[in-house]
Formats: C-alpha cells, sequence, structure tokens
C-alpha cells in the first residue's frame, strides 16, 4: 500500500510544511479548486497526500489511519496519553513555535513561580470559596504539569479561543495558553510565570506505530528517511 | 481475570459478611454530581473520573467510589452512629496503563461511631482481614493523625504549619516547602528584591480579573513575615524525617513510635491513640507483628484519609492495584455534615483481584 502521510489542511502550518518537504525534492501540493481538500506527492513514490485539520493528525496516527503525520508536538501529547507507544518523533521542522505557558495578571506581583501560585491559591479558595480557575485547551498537559509540581486548590476551566481575555472576562484567574511571542498575553495585561513554559512545542513529523506497515509502505519510508537523512 | 459471576458471588459473600457484622445495605446512584467531587478532590479527580453532562444538570461524574454519596446520605439522615455497606461498580479512567480496569466491584463497610476510635479501626480492618482470610496478602499500614500532630507541634508560625499540612499529600512540594522553612533551600532571590521595593506595584498592570489588590498586598504581607520568620530547629526537622522514614512491623514502630514521642510531645496523644489500635487489633485475632507499618503510607492517595489507613496487597505483585484498601476520614465526614460531624472509618474489597490472587494459590 501506499504511504499515507498527513499535513495540516489550509494556513501557514501546510504552506511551511510543502516548503520543508520541498527542500528535500518532495513536492506536495493541492490539486483541484481552492476549496478541495485533496492532494499530490511529486518526486517521491509510493506516497499519498492526506490533508486535515491539525488537531486530527493526532487521532489518525494513534488509529494507524495515516502512516505519517506533521502536527505540533503540543497536540499529540495533549491528545495521547501514550504517545510515545503509538508514535515515534522523525523531525522537528523548525517552525510553529510555541510555548505552552501558565500566566497571571500581570497586577500580581506577589505571583513569580509555581510555589507563589499555589500559595495564592490556597487564599484564594480560603477568601472567595472556590478553586482558582485557569483556563485553558490543554487540560491535561496542564493537569499534569500542575500535579506534578504540587500545585492544589486551583480548577481547569475550559477555553477554546480567546484565553487570554478570560481574567479581565471575569471567568478566570488565570490562563495556560500557547504563546509564541508573548504579545497577546501583555496585551492582555498577564504575565507568564518565571518557571519556564509547561511544554515547548513545534511542528513536527511523525510516525505511526500502529499503522499497517507493508513492504511498500516500508520502502517509502525508508525513502523519506534518506531524503531527509535521518537514521533511526 | 475471574469471570463476571465468580466475582459477583465473590462480591455477595463479602457482602453477607459485612451485614452480619450489623451493616445496612445501601445502595447510591452511578451519576454524582461532579462538582461536589471536584471541590473535594481538586482537579486530579477528572483524571481518575469518567465525567459526563446534561443540558439541566451540569456536569456529572460516573462514581468513582461510594464513600462520598455514603457518608453524603449519612450526614444528611442525623449523623447517628451507624454502619453501612454497598457493593456495586466503580469507574476509573486510566491515562497511563490500558491494562488497569476501568470499571469494577468494590464491596465496602463503613463505620460512623465516635465513642472509641481505636476500636473503630480495628473493627472495620478486622472484618477486612476476615473477609480476605483465605487470600495470602501483605498487610501495610500507616496513621496520617501521627503526622498531623507532628506538624502542628513545629515550633514555627501559624502559616507554615498550615502550609506543611495542606501538602502533607503532595510529598515533592511538601519536601521542598520543609527545605525552605529549615533554611536548607534558599527562596527565590526575586522576591527578596520584590520585598525591599517600597513601591511592589510600580510599572505593573492594571488592575484585572477577580483576585484584588488588597489580596495581592495581605500576600505580600505574609511574605514579609515569612521571611522574617526565623528557621524551623534542625532537632525537630530532622525527628520528622525520621518519623517519615519509619518502615517497621507494627510492634517495632510502636516502640519507636514512642521513643520518638518524648522528644516530639505533640505526637503523644496520636501514638497512644496508635497503641491502643494495636491493642484492639490485638484483641480482635489480628496478628499485629504481621502488620507492616509506614511513617509515610497513605500520602499519595487523594486526600482525605487523616487518621488510621491500611491496604491488603499481593505479594510479588507491583503491576496489581491493592485487594483492599481503607482508613479514618473525620474531615471528609465533617466537611460533607455542613455543621454535623461524626468521627468515620472504612474500607473496601475488590472481589475480581481477591479471586484473582487467592484463586492462583
Amino acid at each position: 500500500m501506499t504511504l499515507k502521510l498527513g499535513v495540516p489542511s489550509k494556513g501557514r502550518l501546510m504552506d511551511k510544511t510543502f516548503e520543508w518537504f520541498a527542500q528535500f525534492c518532495i513536492t506536495l501540493s493541492r490539486t483541484g479548486s481552492e476549496r478541495e481538500y485533496s492532494g499530490v506527492v511529486r518526486g517521491i513514490a509510493g506516497v499519498e497526500l492526506i490533508l486535515l485539520s491539525a488537531g486530527e493528525v493526532p487521532r489518525e496516527l494513534a488509529a494507524g489511519r495515516i502512516h505519517m503525520g506533521v502536527t505540533g508536538s503540543d497536540l499529540v501529547r495533549e491528545k495521547l496519553p501514550l504517545w510515545h507507544t503509538q508514535t515515534k518523533q522523525l523531525a522537528e521542522m523548525g517552525f510553529g513555535q510555541a510555548d505552552l505557558v501558565i500566566a497571571v495578571p500581570d497586577h500580581w506581583v506577589d505571583v513569580d513561580t509555581l510555589e507563589d501560585l499555589d500559595a495564592a491559591a490556597a487564599a484564594f479558595r480560603a477568601r472567595h470559596g472556590f478553586r482558582m480557575r485557569i483556563a485553558t485547551k490543554y487540560h491535561r498537559l496542564v493537569r499534569i504539569y500542575l500535579r506534578t509540581h504540587g500545585v492544589a486548590d486551583y480548577q481547569l476551566v475550559d477555553s477554546q479561543g480567546a484565553t487570554e481575555g478570560t481574567v479581565r472576562n471575569g471567568t478566570a484567574e488565570a490562563v495556560a495558553d500557547i504563546t509564541s511571542t508573548g504579545e497577546t498575553l501583555r496585551a492582555n495585561h498577564l504575565r507568564m510565570l518565571s518557571d519556564g513554559p509547561v511544554h515547548q512545542s513545534q511542528a513536527t513529523l511523525f510516525t505511526s506505530l500502529t499503522a499497517p506497515w507493508d513492504d511498500e509502505a516500508l520502502g517509502a519510508k525508508e525513502e523519506i528517511k534518506k531524503r531527509l537523512q535521518l537514521r533511526d | 481475570m475471574p469471570n463476571k459471576p465468580a466475582i459477583l458471588a465473590e462480591a455477595a459473600r463479602l457482602r453477607a459478611l459485612f451485614e452480619s457484622a450489623g451493616a445496612i445495605p445501601v445502595e447510591t446512584g452511578i451519576l454524582q454530581p461532579a462538582d461536589l467531587l471536584l471541590d473535594l478532590y481538586g482537579e486530579d479527580i477528572r483524571a481518575r473520573a469518567f465525567t459526563t453532562s446534561d443540558p439541566l444538570h451540569g456536569e456529572q461524574m460516573l462514581r468513582p467510589d461510594f464513600t462520598v454519596p455514603v457518608v453524603q446520605m449519612h450526614m444528611a439522615s442525623g449523623a447517628d452512629p451507624a454502619r453501612y455497606c454497598y457493593s456495586g461498580e466503580v469507574f476509573r479512567r486510566q491515562e497511563d496503563d490500558p491494562d488497569r480496569a476501568r470499571e469494577f466491584i468494590q464491596v465496602g463497610f463503613e463505620l460512623f461511631d465516635g465513642a472509641n476510635p481505636s476500636a473503630a479501626d480495628a473493627e472495620v480492618f478486622a472484618l477486612i482481614a476476615q473477609g480476605l482470610a483465605d487470600v495470602p496478602l501483605r498487610m501495610a499500614t500507616g496513621d496520617i493523625g501521627i503526622l498531623i500532630a507532628a506538624i502542628h507541634g513545629l515550633d514555627t508560625t501559624e502559616r507554615r504549619r498550615a502550609a506543611l499540612l495542606r501538602h502533607l499529600w503532595r510529598p515533592n512540594r511538601f519536601r521542598a516547602l520543609l527545605d525552605r522553612f529549615s533554611g536548607k533551600a534558599r527562596a527565590n532571590p526575586r522576591r527578596a528584591k520584590l520585598l525591599e521595593q517600597k513601591n511592589p506595584f510600580r510599572g505593573a498592570g492594571p488592575e484585572i480579573g477577580l483576585r484584588s489588590r488588597p489580596e495581592v498586598e495581605a500576600r505580600l504581607n505574609a511574605l514579609r513575615d515569612d521571611a522574617a520568620t526565623p528557621p524551623l530547629p534542625a532537632p525537630q526537622v530532622r525527628l520528622l524525617d525520621d518519623l517519615l522514614a519509619l518502615s517497621d512491623s507494627a510492634p517495632a514502630a510502636r516502640n519507636r513510635l514512642e521513643d520518638l514521642a518524648v522528644d516530639m510531645p505533640a505526637i503523644y496523644g496520636a501514638v497512644e491513640t496508635f497503641a491502643a489500635r494495636l491493642d484492639a487489633l490485638s484483641a480482635r485475632g489480628i496478628d499485629i507483628a504481621r502488620l507492616e507499618f509506614e511513617g509515610s503510607y497513605g500520602r499519595t492517595t487523594l486526600e482525605y484519609y487523616d487518621g488510621f489507613v491500611f491496604g491488603f496487597y499481593a505479594e510479588g505483585r507491583h503491576d496489581l492495584p491493592p485487594v483492599a484498601t481503607g482508613g479514618r476520614y473525620d474531615a471528609l465526614a465533617r466537611v460533607l455534615g455542613q455543621g454535623r460531624s461524626i468521627p468515620a472509618v472504612g474500607g473496601v474489597i475488590r472481589p475480581d483481584l481477591a479471586l484473582l490472587i487467592g484463586g492462583a494459590r
């Protein structure tokens, strides 16, 4: 069977991915109209292009419906608890860099580290009668991170967009969100904790460990790895 | 794994045993309101319980255990002394190990009675041991009450004691706090700088969100107090470390704890309770020389046990969860009692694991 390569279907992430593969003389392109999600691969045999949303790539890799896929490492770790048994990271692609960080209102001058956040959460709960709310869409990564670092008395509230606005809107006290430059955080009077990011993400090429790897697919994978000058 | 009819038969046998010990059988809903469980256990419960929702009642959880609904029911009905038992399915999400069961049966016994806590502890433990008499298991015990008493006795500020108590169930954070309070680890140097500033709010952003400027100021004051607090006396830290590291047979641990209590008078009462419990266990026919005691036992569970804690484990099967667990949870009963309170202790058995281990002999 042909090797199915899953790639983000639109926007900057798609363009950058196409550019990245082009350096290795693997030409990916969309076919048909602007709106049609079909594509074609030139310059290498036995590879089929699957265009899909970056958020769906982890699930498709885990299910083995695609052999390889490009997506952010943050999405793979958030969506696949057993990601290291289902996927293998083949190459970091050097774009789409973004850090998952925890940020608090800048006027909380007493909160600089996770230890401060924890102490502030304890006092907040005692005063307001509920746990300090942290808005995020990265529930699993943030929960594991805060548990590992012994932060208590918080709750995660779901925010699928405009997360930086939740504090001003009164639906959260702090946020855990992706940022590349920190500008949106600053514009919303938020400041990240000094402990460092929860996770440093970038666009990454993964292979699926669960996909049906027959000789043809394996052959195509070896050819891709040769082009990319990767060893196991 | 044993088959379902065999597990149900074993569950029925255990429940009958609990009923013969005077327990009233009770049932609880499988769907439990998520807000109460989240408030009690925090965000970690989301990693362990299945969450679902409907548009009318909001978030619900498939019951991750029976204790909370049983305690709630009991406290609502008047908080008089009582014994309850139950048997039914509980549900656990698994994020790390695909081989762990997501639904399994628990058979439990809960005892509400404050007249003689040591005797109540022994009654629950002996009943669980009786239910598992045919299964070769290692018995581990601990006593969170002794740890709590030890922290109360530390020669430092109320705020520092409260911080340590709050993190008793998070050993890493607890250790970090203890290191800082004892002067072993330095505080964040940026904090010292902040506290020196005349106006720490200079250059800071506008006040947004629910946590107000007075709350920030209150914490700055707390930080100033803390910076001026002398370190914990080194001998007290050593004693606490000895207590946390204690691991021995119960009779040997009793000698060691009685020694420690000479230098840590704050734990004297808790050690007396521990000793009375051992006597009560002996009186119920438990061979206490076979009981293991660990000073830190129970610190990595969800935080509601605050006294006696125990677990029954299959020897050499680190891949399996404990076959039975239990302990005292006076504080939980107080929180759920909303003003009413009664000391409570309980334990649960997993009949599937009891059969698996018992049948493997």
